[in-house]
């Protein structure tokens, strides 16, 4: 009975220290991030299983900025909104980008930076990012992602055919066979994928997509918070806009890019 | 749910505005599959019961193979493999075959569904009764009349309810043809959950869309067995 009691109390006693964090809940102690941990150079599991990566790095910065515990949590990204909404973590760090249809879901921090998409090409083809230069051309993209709502929307209604893969490995595949005559991706995945690997050697970068008047391909990436959690976007707002201004920021974009990520100041 | 609905019913039934998807693919690639395994698979059945090793070999060595892989690697071996053969690239009307993923798509499947109808046809043939086939030669007919009127005819009514079960597998097999970047049902229910995140009413209709169309089949089948099987009910 003791031995209970003593138990109970003790069980008690814990629940009384930690009245005053849930009750107060702006006593921001770690921050646990949601990582779909499989797309270098952004996020990805180095051998010795720690996260690494450009985000995450970023994610580090932003904790040490806010003097908080960062947890990195790994999520697969298809399941990575519905996961947030879960609590499984507090915010999404995944290489995400803001489209109307996501920030229905969730909200959104300010920019992280900034991939535009680009097209992959054959060297000498000539083809341009345009419903005019690839009409009649087949085009791969992969399914799932902006740039297959993008070449749907503006290129298929003019003649381009467009064809889904389920991966974007797929599409680095069918372009090497043949099949494609250019393939539509974000510009870093193009780069470190397939462009700088011995594969992309006859192949180049096309130009990257500017025509996007119907907003198909989003702003910008941001971290992704719950919409009921407006104390922790301000904060993590906050410490953005801080390592920004004190130069950290470029110091980790230097270690990963070698150009601005952060792309042209923010269109939103 | 609704907005699932809204916005990817067409594309479930039949298109997405330029291409043929969803329900309309998927029974396209079941029907033109099944259609020409089963051309293939009669007299495919009837060679595996000679008694020549030079014909029984290699349908047994085709079947073998069909039965012996995964569907899923076998259309892999088709659409990737096969496409980056230089034999292939170089002749053109190959080239132009092998290009389009639907003509892989179809011939994987149709190769595949037609090593396992030969082997249900072919255990039929084997079955027939022995008073069936004596009947028919104390008639005197030929061995090409036997085939025609009285083995392949009682084989393939006997057949029916294993092929039914053949059929059935083959439309949940179909949803291996994005692989090849056929956009059937489960490439459209793909798109509506990462659109929406909304994963259990995007794979949910899917799962509905399917199941009416095995009940379908289930129905269809069954009515067929009462009708040609009539002569087996006791």
């Amino acid at each position: 009975m003791k031995k209970l009691s003593g138990a109970c109390l003790a069980a008690l006693s814990v629940f009384a220290a930690a009245m005053p964090l849930a009750a107060g809940a702006k006593t921001l102690t770690e921050i646990k991030f949601g990582v779909d941990a499989t797309y270098p150079p952004f996020e990805s599991l180095s051998p010795s299983g720690k996260f690494e990566g450009f985000d995450i790095d970023l994610g580090r910065a932003i904790c040490a900025d806010l003097k908080v515990k960062c947890v990195f949590v790994s999520q697969g990204f298809d399941g990575i909104i519905p996961a947030l909404q879960a609590r499984k973590f507090d915010a999404i760090l995944s290489s995400m980008t803001v489209t109307p249809q996501r920030a229905q879901q969730i909200d959104f921090s300010s920019e992280m930076y900034n991939e535009p998409t680009s097209l992959i090409a054959k060297k000498g083809s000539g083809l341009k990012p345009t419903a005019a230069s690839l009409k009649g051309k087949t085009v791969g993209v992969e399914a799932g992602t902006i740039q297959e709502s993008y070449a749907k929307t503006y290129w298929q209604p003019y003649g381009v055919k467009v064809v889904s893969y389920p991966g974007q490995d797929q599409v680095y595949a069918d372009l090497l066979s043949g099949r494609l005559d250019a393939s539509l991706q974000d510009s870093v995945e193009a780069d470190y994928g397939f462009l700088k690997t011995p594969k992309g050697a006859d192949y180049t970068l096309a130009g990257n997509v500017t025509y996007d008047p119907k907003d198909v391909l989003g702003s910008y990436i941001a971290i992704g918070i719950r919409k009921d959690e407006p104390a922790l976007k301000a904060k993590i707002d906050k410490a953005i806009a801080t390592i920004i201004k004190n130069g950290t920021y470029k110091k980790i974009e230097a270690k990963y890019f070698n150009f601005n990520v952060y792309g042209p100041s923010p269109t939103k | 749910m609704i907005y699932i609905i809204q916005n990817y019913w067409q594309a479930f039934l039949y298109s997405d505005g330029y291409n043929m998807t969803g329900l309309a693919m998927t029974l396209w690639l079941l029907v033109i599959s099944c259609a020409i395994g089963f051309c293939m698979a009669v007299p495919l059945a009837v060679a595996r019961n000679a008694r020549n090793p030079l014909i029984w070999g290699p349908v047994w060595f085709y079947t073998f193979i069909f039965r012996g892989s995964p569907l899923y690697v076998q259309l892999l071996v088709i659409y990737t493999g096969v496409y980056s053969l230089d034999v292939v690239q170089h002749n053109a009307l190959l080239n132009a075959f092998f290009r389009q993923g639907i003509d892989c798509t179809i011939l994987a499947f149709a190769l595949n569904t037609g090593a396992y109808t030969t082997e249900i046809f072919a255990g039929a043939i084997k079955d027939t009764s022995f008073g069936e086939v004596d009947a028919g030669r104390s008639l005197g007919m030929s061995r090409v009349t036997l085939y025609r009127r009285i083995i392949l005819p009682s084989a393939l009514r006997r057949a029916l309810p294993v092929y039914s079960n053949e059929v059935i597998l083959m439309l949940h097999s179909t949803t291996l043809a994005f692989t090849a970047t056929v956009p059937d049902i489960l490439k459209v229910a793909n798109d509506a959950n990462s659109a929406t995140y909304n994963s259990f009413a995007a794979f949910g209709l899917a799962a509905l869309i399917y199941l009416c169309v095995s009940f379908t089949l289930i129905y269809g089948f069954r009515r067929a067995e009462r009708h040609f099987l009539a002569f087996l009910q006791p």
